[in-house]
């Protein structure tokens, strides 16, 4: 068994090959893995040849080595960012400090359990996708999918390296438990709720890579911050593949509105769903859903999780170094929260207020994405403009919960909330229709009818190149 | 003067739904996280705080008396992720020190109750665990018969109360884990250093947990449990017949506190308070659950846990307590005989009670002198077990012999404290034969003063001239000593004989925890429990004793 363990068959910076304890605990992990990836892993083309990148290094060419290659073949590495010998802790009680190189007793719980908690989200997503592939709007969205796939398996991996060199036999029994939870499993799911509903449709896929791996960047961008060198080091060369995944679902959104808008055009009566598409309105009922679901995976908007997490340099904020101050004791965080069923804007401890300062940052972001739709638009001619809903906005997780809100924020009464739900949100009849345009195309070159071409191929290559091929 | 409110009814209960079903009662929490007990901190994640237990002893109080039928209670909350994630954590930081031993001290007894009705009544109780079950939501599980665990890869036992708040578990969890469920000290070590606890088959193997089950035969498996537990207990135990427990009808103002049988009168002045336990006014009861909850042996109990909860809570300043009695010892006695006598469920139910409280008397961190000083005086049977478990018992010495003591059934043995022993057996530790000698001659009739100080059953005797003074001195002399040391002392001494879980929990754990409670390292500026939901990580002070 030993031999497979060697550097060509695990591309990676970590000295693998002369990492004993290393290759012992990845020799017990890798079969499980394999086992895990036939069976829980993309459903068919298993044997296919598909047109994957590979990272085979952290050089500037490394990370993207493009070839044909069957998924269970594919080489997942292990690598972290080159080590800054110089780097200090740059947020938090240890401010100006030398990070750590090994895990310090005192913060080793609140460490395992801040990274197996974003492991089981990389298994987590290639489950919920596994029947896509079946209903492909082309090849190339198919091996978009195969790609973000075969990455979140890296990215399990990478977390696993970290629990496998730093946790002992604890990390190796959390690693194996990685496994054996499945998503939208009643007896082991996966730990946050949002991973465990099934990524139904290609819709549902793309409004996942854009908001909910877009949760992703800014968990990692967090932890990429962290005092703790090896979480540091792996989590930024994780955002670099994360990037990839965000462009899908940008993208692949604003392919659907372009086609949507085109079908608009040529209807008589403006109906997208007419001519196989989908319809803005049905679009933004997505939008809703995928965003609120995604706002609850920051937590609670007053947390002393987040505050221990900060204070003990392990998680700072989003691009820690554009914040002057860095230690946040005495600063405060000006935020709405509800007292007494209304809501105030109140100053919150800043420590305890870091989810929902990550949160904000994450909002910014995800409205320069609508931005691009909505320019998408206007440039089709059609007077149409999306929307993110309120920050208030069906959420099941923190203050919010207890009361209704309406996307624009307003407080309901439950009444209100139920005669204007399915208005607000994709009801039953939305799932049937979107699932109705759901049929694979597997001819090169060739699209769905309710998503435009991209604008360029992956790597620069041609619009009928066959990057999924037997 | 703040009056806290000990009564309630399950028609009122906001944080508990008790359900039964034929002999399996279901009894889950449900916090109402917009009503604690004071305002300031939300009772979120199935947090408890005062309000919350009340209801807890409320219903297990009534489960026994009002549902006789029910074998098997379960123990399980109405939330899908989480069991009871254990006292909040906010309520003890806004909380005095006093407020603290005494919430601790209720929760600890609520608890032994809980054992106390397995034991004594066979109402097996079956925790059901399914999501995180942590700190006091553990403990309570501990309290029970058994534990189930949901074996979701997630929810787990824990004890996270010293690494994350440099505090103990309170509620006697430390003691039940290696002295109940014997898990083995080393471990017990690990699971109480390991914030996040312990989950699945380890929590198993460990002991921690008797059963593991998957999400999807949760419900079917604790149904199957419940009803193994209810076939095993059947057999054994009188049962019935149901009796209401009525209200107290109490009359509380800020000098005194008025009930049927108990008056507390308040000397704030002088620091002191005296309590009063009215004998029966009427004839033992040919048939006891005739008279429902209106019997003298519960109505007088029952408002005596009442007054005792009220003193602890309300009066914090009320350092010295003389108790009395007023009556007929020979109605006393009568009622003990026929409780005794009589081999309903109902009638060991109400023993039971009257021996709960007399515990939650020997618990109560006042000095207790019993005073005898007058012919009515009724220190007689299941009321001389008060004068027994008084620090000091002063009688009078009268010309005629009137004021006596008087023994009954309820001396011989069942009334025993904490420790196991009868109050009797307490009193002459050091020579065993006196409590034989004492019932012996009780049978004979009424113990005048000057024999019952040479009996050892008063500590002081005095006659008409001494008497006054004697009392006046002492209880002078008792208010102006340390209330702390006194507390301590009176415990120390109260308690002698052998150790029992419940003894271990009451002055081992819960002195062990006080004390962690005034330190800085929990409670000083930058301790753990005070900077708990703050910015600023707890710094401690690194000296052990």
């Amino acid at each position: 068994m030993s031999t497979i363990m060697n550097d060509e068959r695990i591309p990676n910076n970590v000295n693998l090959s002369s990492d004993k304890r290393l290759q012992r605990a990845l020799e017990a992990w890798q079969p499980s893995f394999l086992s895990w990836w036939q069976q829980m892993g993309p459903m068919g083309f298993q044997t296919h040849d598909i047109f994957l990148r590979t990272a085979v290094s952290v050089e500037n060419d490394g990370w993207a080595h493009f070839d044909y290659v069957k998924m269970p073949d594919y080489r997942w590495g292990i690598f972290l960012e080159p080590k800054d010998p110089n780097r200090v802790h740059g947020f938090g009680d240890f401010e100006g400090q030398p990070v750590w190189d090994e895990v310090p007793g005192e913060f080793r719980n609140m460490l395992r359990r801040l990274i197996v908690t974003q492991a089981d989200t990389e298994p987590a997503s290639v489950e919920q996708q596994r029947l896509l592939g079946q209903t492909a709007p082309s090849l190339y969205d198919l091996r978009n999918l195969f790609q973000v796939n075969v990455e979140e398996g890296r990215h399990l991996w990478a977390m696993v390296y970290l629990l496998h060199t730093y946790f002992g036999r604890d990390g190796r029994e959390e690693a194996e438990e990685l496994l054996a939870r499945r998503s939208g499993d009643s007896d082991k799911p996966r730990i946050l709720g949002a991973f465990n509903e099934p990524t139904s449709h290609w819709l549902s896929f793309f409004m996942f890579t854009m908001f909910t791996d877009r949760d992703g960047k800014f968990q990692l961008a967090a932890l990429a911050e962290s005092g703790f060198d090896p979480l540091a080091r792996t989590c930024r060369f994780m955002l670099t593949e994360e990037a990839h995944h965000l462009f899908v679902g940008e993208t692949g959104v604003q392919r659907i509105v372009k086609r949507s808008c085109e079908l608009m055009k040529q209807d008589p009566n403006g109906d997208a769903r007419k001519g196989g598409g989908i319809d803005l309105v049905t679009l933004q009922k997505y939008i809703n859903f995928w965003f609120s679901v995604c706002l609850d995976l920051f937590g609670g908007e007053v947390s002393s999780n987040a505050a221990d997490a900060f204070a003990s340099g392990l998680k700072g904020r989003f691009k820690e170094e554009k914040y002057a101050e860095h230690k946040l004791v005495e600063s405060h965080f000006a935020m709405d929260v509800l007292e007494g069923g209304k809501v105030v804007h109140k100053d919150i401890a800043m420590r305890n207020a870091l989810n929902e300062v990550l949160r904000t940052e994450y909002i910014k972001d995800c409205a320069r994405g609508v931005e691009r739709w909505n320019k998408t638009i206007k440039d089709e001619g059609i007077d149409f403009e999306l929307k993110l809903p309120s920050n208030k906005f069906h959420r099941q997780i923190g203050i919010w919960t207890s009361v209704p809100f309406s996307p624009d924020g307003e407080m309901l009464t439950p009444e209100q909330w139920e005669a204007n739900a399915s208005k607000w949100l994709p009801s039953t009849d939305d799932e049937i229709f979107v699932k109705s345009l759901m049929h694979p195309v597997y001819e090169p070159g060739k699209m769905a009818s309710w998503i435009a071409p991209p604008s360029k191929g992956i790597n620069n290559l041609p619009g009928d190149f066959e990057y999924v091929r037997k | 003067m703040e009056h806290t409110q000990f009564e309630t009814h399950p028609s009122r209960y906001k944080h508990w739904k008790l359900a039964t079903n034929g002999a399996i009662a279901t009894l889950k929490m449900a916090v109402d996280d917009e009503h604690p007990h004071k305002p300031g901190y939300e009772l979120k994640l199935n947090s408890y705080d005062l309000s919350v237990d009340i209801e807890l002893a409320d219903a297990i109080q009534r489960v026994r008396f009002e549902h006789p039928e029910v074998k098997t209670l379960v123990v399980t909350a109405d939330l899908d992720k989480v069991f009871c994630s254990g006292a909040n954590i906010y309520m003890l930081g806004m909380s005095t020190h006093g407020f603290k031993v005494n919430f601790c001290k209720f929760t600890n007894e609520t608890r032994l109750y809980l054992e106390d009705a397995a034991e004594d009544s066979g109402l097996a109780t079956l925790a059901a665990c399914r999501g995180t079950t942590a700190g006091g939501g553990y403990e309570l599980a501990l309290a029970c018969d058994e534990v189930m665990l949901v074996d979701d890869g997630n929810s787990a036992v824990s004890f996270p109360e010293t690494p994350l708040l440099a505090v103990l578990p309170g509620t006697g969890g430390l003691t039940r884990l290696v002295d109940k469920r014997k898990v083995r000290r080393d471990r017990a070590d690990v699971f109480c250093t390991t914030a996040e606890g312990i989950k699945g088959k380890r929590a198993k193997d460990w002991n921690l947990v008797d059963q593991v089950v998957p999400r999807s035969k949760w419900d079917e498996a604790v149904a199957a449990r419940a009803q193994v537990l209810t076939e095993k207990r059947a057999a054994n135990f009188a049962s019935g017949p149901a009796v209401e427990l009525g209200p107290l009808e109490s009359k509380i103002t800020d000098d005194k506190f008025s009930y049927k049988f108990v008056e507390v009168t308040i000397d704030r002045a002088g620091r002191s308070a005296n309590l009063l336990v009215r004998g029966p006014d009427s004839a033992a009861p040919s048939n006891l659950a005739g008279e429902g909850s209106n019997t003298w042996s519960l109505r007088a109990f029952r408002e005596l846990d009442d007054a005792l909860l009220r003193l602890r809570f309300d009066l914090p300043e009320i350092g010295m307590v003389t108790v009395r009695t007023t009556g007929d010892r020979k109605l006393v006695c009568a009622h003990d005989e026929a409780l005794a006598k009589d081999a309903s469920g109902f009638a060991r139910e109400v023993r039971l009670l009257q021996r709960r409280v007399l515990r939650r008397f020997d618990n109560t961190a006042r000095s207790l002198y019993a005073v005898a000083d007058a012919t009515d005086s009724c220190f007689a049977g299941s009321l001389l077990e008060l004068a027994l478990g008084a620090d000091r018992f002063y009688m009078l010495i009268d010309g005629d012999e009137k004021i006596a003591v008087a023994t009954s059934v309820a001396n011989a043995g069942f009334f025993t404290s904490w420790s196991g022993l009868s109050r009797l057996g307490a009193r002459f530790y050091g020579e065993p034969k006196q409590v034989a000698t004492v019932l012996s001659r009780g049978t004979e009739g009424d113990i005048s003063s000057e024999e019952a100080e040479k009996l050892g059953i008063a500590t002081i005797a005095a006659d008409d001239i001494d008497f006054a003074d004697e009392l006046r001195i002492a209880i002078e002399e008792r208010a102006s000593l340390s209330p702390d040391a006194l507390t301590g002392m009176e415990a120390s001494l109260r308690f002698v004989g052998p150790e029992t879980v419940a003894t271990k929990i009451f002055g081992r754990l819960s002195a062990w925890q006080n004390w962690i409670f005034t330190r800085a390292n929990s409670t000083g500026p930058t301790g753990a429990l005070t900077l708990y939901g703050r910015p600023e990580r707890p710094q401690y002070q690194w000296n052990r004793t």
